[in-house]
């Protein structure tokens, strides 16, 4: 398997701003644009990978094709222009989109005509494909329902990175390492917080003590990232409880 | 970059959301519920040494306001039909929280899922006004009565949870957005004339409270639950205390205010009401027609 490309900027590192990347990338600075079409790509470029494979139920060789194409598209300024918090979040704004670009698509069956099966972004098209196969897709999934996760997918695996990243700088390796052990850990391998501490040589509360603050970072890593995927105040809110909140 | 099952995804939103309160104080055990503006935790105040329930603003709720004015109305009702508040706070990240009783028992929607006699149901409902005249009294209207918040304790008690919509009348309040669930909501709240509701609009979702009670109710009980639920405000009962009465009238065998009877009504009513004295009634009657019948032998 091909090792992860993260668009998303090198390694996918923290994002140091807090603007949204929706207003930078229909500015008028060019380097402002590159910046945030490659934060808008690494958070949505999964979903939408992963949205064209199960829910238009492409083949694996034009699913990439389709969302190298999509992404050119999205990229334009006049779409990002035509998007406006009013009318709902940005991201059912592209799946909408997405939507009706794959309907087009289907139509003039013209997929090879946009770049000749080129390579246009560099995606780990092979991750995502593998990590298809991981994923039971329940048949009662609405497509809504099935992007929701996979951007939330999207944005914590990014948010995930950054906060490796922050633990390190902060010399709070061992923080991370118990957040690894439990909390990213499938539910049978858990284990309990005594446990931990004794393999760890902590107390109970010490362990406790070191998840409550890896959380907190999560949270405000992830809280950060979101700030930079939406354009007002409103439809962070409203983002921040569909990622954090109510159930998916 | 770390792949996320929908198992790990799923835990991960949760521990995210998790309240993280200042100090030592509270521990948070798990959820118990959620609802529009909040979610509501299990937690231990290690200070008193007891379990209460402790609802914190849902991440993204920019109201805090909001959910300082429950807890002050909360703070305002005292009654054993109200949910007494022990704390309000804010957690590190700006969240707002309130601690208050933990409830044990069941919603009334999961509670009637069991069988109950309808003079219990009606009890019952008579326990849900209580609180709500109580708070009336108080110039408070809640605004969402329905059955998801309504609890009935352990012992039987009745709790009218969630007031985080609750409208105190004398503070004005414009028009505004519609507040509340609308299955049970009165035509005026519906309408988002804020200025216009008052305990009637509670009347309203009582009426609809006591059809989802009753499924089947006798006619005097369907006049009483129309009464309640009229769509234009004065044709509804003047407050839940004269609703409750009427819904007692009808337990005691009375003529209830929301139905007229005809004679055929009455003589039902009545006899339905004193079974066991018309049975020894007849019985007497046929006694001495029998003792006359032997007699005339």
């Amino acid at each position: 398997m091909d090792t992860d490309t993260r668009i998303g900027g090198g390694d996918g590192r923290f994002p140091d701003t807090r603007h949204s990347a929706i207003e930078a990338a229909r500015s008028g600075v060019a380097a402002d644009r590159a910046v945030a079409h490659e934060t808008i790509v690494a958070a949505y470029w999964k979903p939408v990978y992963k949205y064209i494979r199960i829910k238009w139920k492409s083949s694996n060789e034009d699913a990439k094709d389709l969302t190298q194409g999509f992404f050119l598209r999205a990229l334009e300024k006049d779409f990002l222009d035509r998007y406006s918090a009013e009318n709902g979040s940005f991201r059912t704004y592209l799946r909408v989109c997405l939507n009706g670009f794959l309907a087009n698509e289907r139509k003039a069956s013209q997929r090879l005509k946009r770049g000749g099966g080129a390579i246009l972004l560099a995606l780990d098209f092979t991750t995502a494909e593998g990590e298809l196969l991981q994923i039971d897709v329940a048949q009662d999934d609405s497509p809504d329902r099935y992007f929701a996760r996979e951007w939330t997918r999207s944005v914590f695996e990014i948010a995930l990175v950054g906060l490796r990243e922050q633990c390190a700088v902060h010399g709070k390796q061992i923080h991370y390492s118990l957040f690894e052990r439990y909390d990213l850990a499938e539910e049978d391998q858990r284990g309990t917080y005594a446990a931990l501490a004794g393999e760890f040589g902590l107390t109970t509360v010490t362990v406790t003590n070191h998840l409550a603050w890896v959380r907190r970072e999560f949270r405000r890593i992830v809280l950060e990232k979101l700030r930079e995927l939406t354009v007002s105040d409103r439809e962070f809110r409203s983002e921040a409880r569909a990622l954090l909140g109510a159930e998916l | 970059m770390e792949w996320l099952s929908d198992n790990v995804l799923q835990h991960l939103r949760e521990v995210s959301e998790m309240p993280d309160p200042p100090g030592a104080r509270y521990r948070i055990g798990e959820q118990l519920g959620r609802g529009g503006m909040g979610v509501v935790y299990r937690a231990h105040d290690s200070e008193l040494q007891r379990d209460v329930a402790m609802k914190v603003l849902s991440i993204g709720d920019a109201d805090a306001e909001r959910m300082r004015r429950e807890a002050r109305v909360l703070a305002r009702i005292e009654h054993p039909g109200i949910v007494p508040i022990h704390d309000v706070g804010t957690l590190e990240d700006g969240r707002v929280f309130y601690t208050m009783k933990l409830v044990r028992g069941a919603r009334l929607d999961a509670y009637c899922r069991q069988s109950h006699s309808i003079p219990d149901l009606l009890r019952l409902f008579q326990r849900i006004c209580e609180p709500v005249a109580f708070a009336h009294a108080q110039g408070i209207v809640h605004r969402d009565l329905k059955p998801e918040n309504i609890m009935v304790g352990q012992f039987g008690e009745v709790l009218v949870l969630d007031w985080g919509v609750a409208r105190v009348l004398s503070e004005s309040e414009l028009d505004g957005p519609v507040m509340g669930t609308k299955q049970y909501m009165a035509p005026e709240q519906s309408a988002g004339a804020n200025a216009q509701i008052d305990g009637r609009s509670d009347v309203y979702s009582l009426g609809k409270i006591l059809q989802f009670l009753i499924a089947a109710p006798a006619k005097p009980l369907q006049s009483i639950a129309r009464k309640a639920s009229a769509a234009a405000k004065d044709a509804r009962y003047s407050s839940a205390l004269a609703m409750s009465e009427d819904v007692g009238r009808y337990l005691d065998g009375l003529p209830v205010l929301a139905h007229p009877e005809s004679i055929l009504d009455r003589s039902r009513r009545v006899l339905g009401h004193n079974k066991t004295l018309v049975a020894l009634i007849l019985a007497y009657l046929l006694m001495r027609i029998l003792l006359f019948l032997y007699s005339r032998t």
